[in-house]
């Protein structure tokens, strides 16, 4: 709504610089990943970029399979805007904010098929796994897309199954040390794109964030190919733009996927 | 006997006894709880002769009349503007108090000051229901074009602003920027050169951040001397 | 069987061990870290602040308001649904009026401070964890308070008193009684006392001092995790 900030932001874009002195490509230092958060949790994690924290945590239950794939596992990735990290989210059930937030994070890891959601199968047309990820900003100083995304990866590649017991009943005080069945050559990584003006930025901060045109987020495999494509934002883009953006995402996903361990 | 349980510049929370016996006066940010005094809220211990006052080191920002303050336009309705003060309470600038040209009513006030504008204003009057009104007349009041807003704490600006000034003017004068702080921690800095900005930022941060700790001035000199490789005049009094 | 030697062999006027931090959610205006344990709050306050809907406003004084959840992963057990449950209201309302008394409405007229307590792993015990969390992320706020609040649960056990149940002990086979206490350290009065199960009453008031004590203890840390934050890295002050 300030129209000087937008101003603002643009004029040190054109001499190389943003409101922290990053270049438009940089990433916030440091980039913190922390596996175990929630020793409750199946698999937990911790990401920290700049001030921006959100925690993401996996919980498994056994349920009925979807009727349309009897012999695969579930899986749900839920968001809430915690009212604690941001004085604008307000209390209640999820906004469209958080929905978007959710279906991004769920886009990513759904599409790059990184589990192996036939191998969660228990009792074919009876019981399966079922895998729930949660994540939730601690602070939002900016970039909760990426930070979550991260957050959520690195939860679901610690994640262990708790112990079934006879009747397949879940103990969950018992977990076991079998981790999910993941394919690690998916590795899939999300990096969230910006435009302003001319300009092309990754990791905003919250005042970046407020004048910004469009968006576009990436979802990378380890080998290079893409998985999932969203572009947000009220500006339209041309196809220049897209692919540029894209490549950007591309190439930057490279950077933050040195803190996958 | 009365005995003082905190030395003056300790940090102090809400309830911690600071003294005990009848000799010593309950200041502000203190009260009096039978025979001691305690402190009401986090703060820094001030002895004051007998009086044990304490300099908040937090809380958001309560209008005063008097204080001249950085807010932005949030609403426009037919009598004048609401701005938003970072503070629970939001100011009203009515139509006559906007400035020197003569506004008729019925008139698009949008021309004037338009939502997410800031501007520099001074408060005249908060009554006892904390209605706020604010005035653009006067030297310095002026809406605000470019450059940066940043937002300090409140109960900081003190100490950015310095005695008579002489904080905030030895970091204009090292960095070359033009910097306004408002009383309710809101303050506006700009610079053509981005590097020098964000160094004005960093130090009005600085300041505020390390406001309770002794050599202030000292630190504050040296961290822009550092930074900007020049050596730093300072008239800053009081350390 | 009478309750002899601790699940996790602590002495039974021994908590378990704790943790504060103070300021870790910058973008609040106060924020504190409580760890009891296994039982991990946060806290976050807002305000004062404008309170909205509107006509929840009061002209003559200000509004506390306090929310406690339990993330989703947060338990031993089963997911928690997100949301609001009857539980984690009425948490939410013993909260705020643990916290009430220490602070001063009058100072912000129509205007609103908002407590948020959030626990991404509980093991027991967590309105305590979350009121001793809140009270140091409202003096982290600067609200004007007349005192700490400081938070833990007693109880017994076949008889014998002991401070700061586990969840293993609270689902103990015997005569248990769980009782979450708040006290004010400055003038050593209670804020908040509930009690769940079967307790003789010259055990329960055993329980109600063994829990002064040691909420004494649990003011001393909040204190000192206040006072750290304004420490500079590598100032000796």
């Amino acid at each position: 709504m300030n129209a000087d900030l937008k101003k603002h932001v643009l004029e040190l874009l054109g001499k190389d610089t943003r409101l922290d002195g990053r270049k438009a490509l940089d990433f916030r230092k440091p980039v913190e990943v922390k596996v175990g958060i929630s020793k409750n949790a199946e698999g937990s994690c911790q990401v920290t970029m700049g001030e921006t924290v959100v925690m993401a945590g996996i919980k498994l239950a056994v349920e009925k399979p979807y009727p349309d794939s009897p012999d695969a596992g579930c899986l749900m990735v839920n968001a809430e805007l915690l009212p604690m990290s941001n004085p604008e989210f307000e209390s209640g059930p999820p906004g469209i904010q958080a929905i978007e937030l959710a279906r991004l994070v769920d886009r990513g890891i759904r599409e790059s098929k990184i589990i192996d959601m036939k191998k969660l199968a228990i009792i074919p047309g009876e019981k399966v796994w079922s895998v729930m990820i949660d994540v939730l900003p601690i602070n939002d100083a900016g970039n909760l897309f990426d930070t979550a995304a991260l957050a959520a990866l690195v939860a679901l590649k610690s994640a262990v199954f708790p112990k079934l017991e006879e009747g397949e009943v879940v103990n969950y005080k018992e977990k076991t040390t079998k981790k999910l069945p993941l394919d690690l050559k998916k590795d899939t990584l999300s990096v969230t794109v910006w435009k302003i003006g001319k300009h092309f930025i990754v990791d905003p901060i919250t005042d970046e964030e407020k004048v910004m045109e469009a968006r576009i987020t990436v979802a990378t495999l380890a080998d290079g190919n893409l998985c999932a494509l969203q572009k947000g934002g009220d500006t339209p883009l041309t196809t220049d733009e897209v692919m540029k953006m894209i490549d950007i995402g591309i190439e930057k996903t490279k950077e933050l996927r040195k803190y996958l361990k | 006997m009365s005995k003082l349980l905190i030395k003056d510049k300790e940090i102090t929370v809400p309830g911690e006894v600071l003294a005990e016996g009848m000799d010593y006066l309950p200041g502000i940010g203190t009260y009096r709880e039978g025979q001691t005094i305690r402190a009401s809220r986090i703060g820094l211990v001030n002895i004051d002769g007998r009086a044990i006052k304490l300099i908040p080191l937090a809380g958001r920002y309560e209008p005063k009349r008097g204080d001249t303050i950085i807010g932005f336009i949030k609403e426009i309705i037919m009598s004048g503007w609401l701005i938003d003060l970072d503070s629970p309470y939001h100011a009203m600038l009515s139509l006559k108090d906007a400035g020197s040209e003569y506004i008729a009513k019925g008139a698009d006030l949008t021309k004037y000051y338009t939502f997410g504008d800031y501007v520099v204003c001074k408060i005249t009057q908060v009554t006892t229901q904390k209605l706020v009104d604010v005035t653009m007349k006067g030297p310095g009041l002026r809406k605000l074009y470019g450059g940066r807003i940043i937002k300090i704490n409140t109960h900081k600006v003190p100490r950015v602003i310095g005695k008579k000034g002489s904080m905030v003017s030895m970091v204009k004068q090292a960095t070359g920027s033009k910097v306004i702080v408002g009383q309710n921690g809101t303050t506006w800095v700009q610079n053509d050169d981005p590097k020098m900005e964000l160094l004005t930022v960093k130090t009005i941060e600085k300041i505020a951040e390390e406001s309770h700790i002794s050599g202030l001035t000292d630190r504050i000199k040296k961290f822009l001397e550092k930074e900007t490789g020049k050596k730093v005049e300072t008239k800053v009094e009081g350390e | 069987m009478a309750y002899t030697k601790r699940l996790d062999k602590r002495k039974f006027d021994e908590p378990r061990e704790m943790e504060a931090k103070v300021g870790i959610i910058p973008r609040a205006d106060g924020s504190a870290m409580f760890r009891m344990g296994n039982t991990i709050a946060y806290a976050a306050v807002y305000g004062p602040r404008s309170m909205f809907p509107r006509f929840l406003q009061d002209p003559q004084r200000g509004t506390l308001r306090c929310h406690y959840n339990m993330m989703p992963f947060s338990s031993g057990g089963e997911r928690v649904r997100p949301g609001p449950s009857r539980r984690s209201r009425e948490i939410s309302m013993i909260t705020e009026k643990a916290l009430l008394p220490v602070i001063d409405l009058s100072h912000f007229p129509n205007a609103v401070v908002d407590v948020f307590v959030e626990l991404p792993q509980t093991d027991s015990g967590t309105r305590c964890a979350g009121i001793t969390a809140a009270a140091m992320a409202l003096a982290d706020a600067g609200i004007v308070m007349k005192d700490l609040v400081s938070s833990i649960s007693v109880g017994s056990i076949d008889g014998q008193v002991l401070v700061d149940l586990t969840y293993d002990e609270e689902a103990y086979e015997g005569v248990v009684a769980d009782i979450p206490v708040a006290y004010l350290p400055g003038s050593e009065k209670l804020t908040l006392l509930q009690m769940d199960g079967i307790v003789a009453k010259d055990i329960l008031k055993k329980a109600i001092e063994l829990g002064k004590k040691t909420c004494k203890d649990i003011y001393e840390l909040q204190k000192n995790a206040l006072k750290e934050k304004f420490k500079i890295k590598g100032d000796s002050k």
